[in-house]
């Protein structure tokens, strides 16, 4: 089937809506990454075995060659609540069942098509007011999201085109094709104030402009998803669970520029992301609404995918090509920048996957309409990845100049396991930490850039009060420092020399000067690099020595580990009013290092101690205390 | 230079045969410079490593400097110029999983697998444990992956029962 004129994108998307509309009941089962390695194919297997088993089966071919009517089971893509899954959502009525598993798929089955209420036990229930949600846009973890960039994912089966077009997909397309110049296009997304959302929020529409009018016969598009932020997975999941949003974002962003070609970089370790970007793109080259000619207008746009092999640093934009070139990926300097030589040295658009994904809806509903989310200088939305302490962790997507407790408590429903907040890592190893303070603050590009964080890629992880600053300080420079490509100096051995003070800080061997001599090289780190990965190395170390200082100063000078984390700092007591003298944990210590005598208290002498702990879980009364 | 063509051509006639498998992916790929990447991975793919003939055997048929391609396998972490093992563990130490306890979970892999010191690979090539930067699971840290399937919410409890049943597939019971 060929899609060649707007007149049939419209028919086939009527066509298909009409026919999706016949079914009575739709059971969509998340196949994304998460609720993959928790079974829910196993759980897709066993609910499409229970719907045939009592003939109510239609494939997706039956209800829109034949007409039939029935109930549909459908694999989508991440709805973002993985820490529930499998996850399984029911249409009509936009029920979720959560922490599905194959045995199951009877009750939900019967449930389904015997009109009973849904199965209660699969429900999410609060964990503290304990009220049951069935339907998933009432629950908190969603109810304060707006999901827009993310408003198929979960919905739509994203292996199959129809379903895309029949919600209105290519159709913004086809309007820029038919209705707009190339020069109009830009000027749209100039107005729409849409913001790069690979990180450092540049103003997308001014960079299609500056590669609209780069002179040059031959131009690409590549599209960003290496995705390097250990702790972030929003890209993932909208390739993964809408990859044409992203194809036709690319498209439009060719027309506008002048690009025929495109290139997605996708991170080595999502082969599900690949996959699905590989058949999006088999179907829309089928279709014509990829190729050449698309369409009829005579416009014509491939897009290729490259796998990145394995180095944060290709995130960086220059890099990122040098790696599709097939070099080692180390950024080259800027300028020229890529819109004026990139791959190959043409001219070439680079943006984030999240920022191809909104185009579509900024050509749909126009600039005006997409102002009227997010901030007056950061507009839209924003996904999150929300992880660490918190209680639902999970993909989010909220308008930008949402606060940090509304997405902390509200959504990501407070501190896991009754345990007290500390502080929020925004933005990954670029990025810094939000403390108690930044609660209130409404968050964007730019309040986030003026207290040393920053949104990055949209991780944001969530510590308590048993995460060590120092040690998470530390592990971030442990990571950078790997990822330094080596070009620059500054970047290659600073990192390495802030790495070791932290490291000793963390094996107690600190020394009180280092905090001086830490901050001096951080500033020479960010001065003397050329890309942003030197640049920012140092922010969460800054972020540390700047609110948490405290901690920093209890290791290397008073030699204690305040959370009760870092090893060589740990000494153990016995608290002599809960001590029964029971004399377990002294038969329990691998050293000899705990004596005393029955039923007196107990003494552990901390020379010997090898602090390994087996004491501590020996103790019926709970008597002996780290820290 | 006709000479040098015949010496380069001499020296390729006996790795041709022995490397029938290479030479398909390349020329499946073409000797355009950016299909390097693409043709180690796949290369890496057939031999779970990069043996240093094979590097050197692709520079000269895509009439590349061995240093450059050298320089590519070595600079990407997914390139490995060691043999793995048969199992691939890789740990997330992704910044999600890094909070919520990857560190015992290693230990306890480490331990299992019978990996002492800096060694990554065991001696009879069975287990290759290694960690890893993010996996794209963060809803489920602390995340592990063996070969291609995807654990999530591990704790030291929980995979030792996940490798217990692999020795035992393996049959080595201890
Ligand atoms: C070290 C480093 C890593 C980066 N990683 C990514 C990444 O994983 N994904 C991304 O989209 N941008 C990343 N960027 C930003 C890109 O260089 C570039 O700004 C971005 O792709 C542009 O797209 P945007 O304008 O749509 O944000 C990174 C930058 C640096 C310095
Ligand atoms: S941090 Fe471990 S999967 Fe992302």
């Amino acid at each position: 089937m060929k899609i060649d004129s707007r007149e049939t994108l419209n028919t086939m998307g009527k066509t298909w809506k009409e026919g999706f509309a016949k079914e009575t009941a739709r059971i969509l089962v998340c196949a994304g990454t998460g609720c993959v390695a928790n079974g829910s194919l196993q759980v897709y297997e066993a609910l499409k075995a229970e719907v045939q088993r009592r003939n109510a089966y239609v494939s997706v071919e039956m209800l829109l060659e034949e007409g039939q009517s029935g109930t549909t089971i459908v694999k989508s893509g991440c709805h973002g609540f993985c820490e529930m899954g499998p996850l399984v959502r029911l249409e009509p009525g936009g029920i979720l069942y959560i922490k599905v598993s194959k045995d199951d798929a009877t009750d939900i089955v019967t449930a389904l098509l015997e009109g009973k209420g849904p199965v209660e036990r699969l429900l999410y229930k609060h964990p503290v007011t304990g009220e049951i949600y069935a339907e998933e846009s009432n629950i908190p973890f969603y109810k304060h999201q707006t999901r827009t960039v993310l408003q198929h994912c979960g919905v739509i089966d994203p292996e199959d085109i129809r379903e895309y077009i029949a919600e209105g997909g290519y159709q913004a397309l086809a309007k820029v094709l038919h209705e707009m110049s190339p020069a109009d296009v830009c000027q749209e997304v100039i107005d729409s104030g849409l913001r790069g959302r690979g990180g450092g929020g540049f103003p997308t529409g001014r960079k299609w402009e500056a590669t609209r009018i780069s002179e040059g016969e031959k131009k690409y598009v590549v599209c960003n998803g290496d995705e390097g932020d250990p702790g972030a997975f929003m890209d993932r999941s909208v390739m993964e669970g809408d990859p044409h949003k992203v194809l036709e974002g690319m498209a439009i962003a060719g027309y506008a520029v002048g690009a025929d070609e495109g290139y997605i970089y996708v991170r080595a370790e999502y082969p599900l992301a690949v996959q699905r970007l590989e058949t999006a793109i088999k179907q829309a080259l089928e279709m014509g609404l990829l190729g050449e000619n698309i369409l009829g207008t005579g416009f014509n746009f491939r897009i290729k995918i490259k796998e990145g092999a394995g180095a944060f640093v290709c995130g960086e934009e220059t890099a990122l090509l040098a790696s599709i070139e097939g070099e080692r990926g180390m950024p080259r300097p800027k300028p020229p920048f890529p819109a004026q030589s990139g791959l190959w040295g043409k001219p070439t658009l680079i943006n984030n996957v999240e920022t191809f994904a909104n185009v579509p809806k900024v050509i749909n509903d126009g600039a005006k309409v997409f102002r009227k989310s997010g901030t007056a200088k950061s507009p839209g939305t924003k996904t999150f990845a929300l992880t660490g302490q918190v209680a639902n962790t999970g993909l989010i997507e909220v308008p930008m100049g949402i606060t940090l407790r509304d997405i902390v408590y509200e959504i990501g429903g407070g501190l896991r396991n009754g345990k007290r907040f500390k502080a929020v890592q925004i933005g990954g190893p670029s990025g810094g930490c939000l403390t108690e303070q930044h609660m209130d603050m409404e968050l964007d590009f730019d309040s986030l850039l003026s207290v040393g964080a920053m949104i990055g890629s949209g991780g944001l992880v969530v510590t308590n009060e048993d995460t060590c600053m120092v040690e998470f300080a530390r592990y971030f420079m442990n990571f950078t420092q790997n990822e330094s490509c080596g070009k620059c100096v500054p970047c290659r051995e600073g990192t390495k020399r802030m790495l070791e003070m932290l490291q000793r800080a963390v094996d107690g061997e600190g020394r009180p000067e280092d905090v001086e001599i830490l901050e001096d090289l951080a500033e020479a780190v960010k001065d003397g690099s050329l890309c942003g990965l030197g640049k920012t190395a140092p922010n969460p170390v800054l972020s540390m020595l700047k609110y948490f200082k405290d901690e920093y100063v209890a290791h290397v000078v008073d030699k204690r580990c305040p959370a009760g984390v870092c090893k060589a700092l740990l000494g153990y007591s016995i608290d002599p009013e809960s001590c029964k003298g029971c004399s377990k944990c002294s038969r329990v210590c691998p050293v000899g290092a705990i004596t005393g005598e029955i039923k007196k208290p107990y003494r552990i002498d901390s020379e010997k101690c090898i602090k390994c702990g087996a004491c501590v879980s020996s103790c019926p009364f709970k008597a002996i205390k780290e820290g | 230079m006709a000479e040098a063509k015949k010496v380069r051509e001499d020296a390729l006639a006996v790795p041709r045969r022995r490397f029938e498998k290479v030479n398909e992916i390349i020329a499946r790929h073409g000797k355009s410079a950016s299909a390097l990447i693409p043709i180690l991975q796949e290369v890496q793919e057939e031999y779970r490593y990069l043996p240093e003939e094979i590097l050197t055997y692709v520079a000269m048929v895509m009439d590349l400097p061995p240093s450059t391609v050298y320089g590519v396998a070595t600079f990407y972490v997914q390139f490995s110029l060691e043999p793995k093992g048969k199992y691939v563990i890789k740990i997330c130490d992704g910044t999600a999983c890094h909070v919520r306890g990857s560190d015992p979970v290693k230990e306890a892999i480490r331990k299992r697998v019978g990996l002492k010191n800096e060694k990554h690979t065991t001696d009879d090539l069975r287990f290759t444990v290694e960690t890893v930067s993010c996996l794209g699971a963060c809803g489920l840290a602390p995340v592990v992956m063996i070969n291609d399937q995807i654990y999530g919410q591990m704790t030291p409890d929980a995979i030792n029962v996940i490798l217990d049943k692999i020795l035992e597939e393996e049959g080595d019971v201890k």
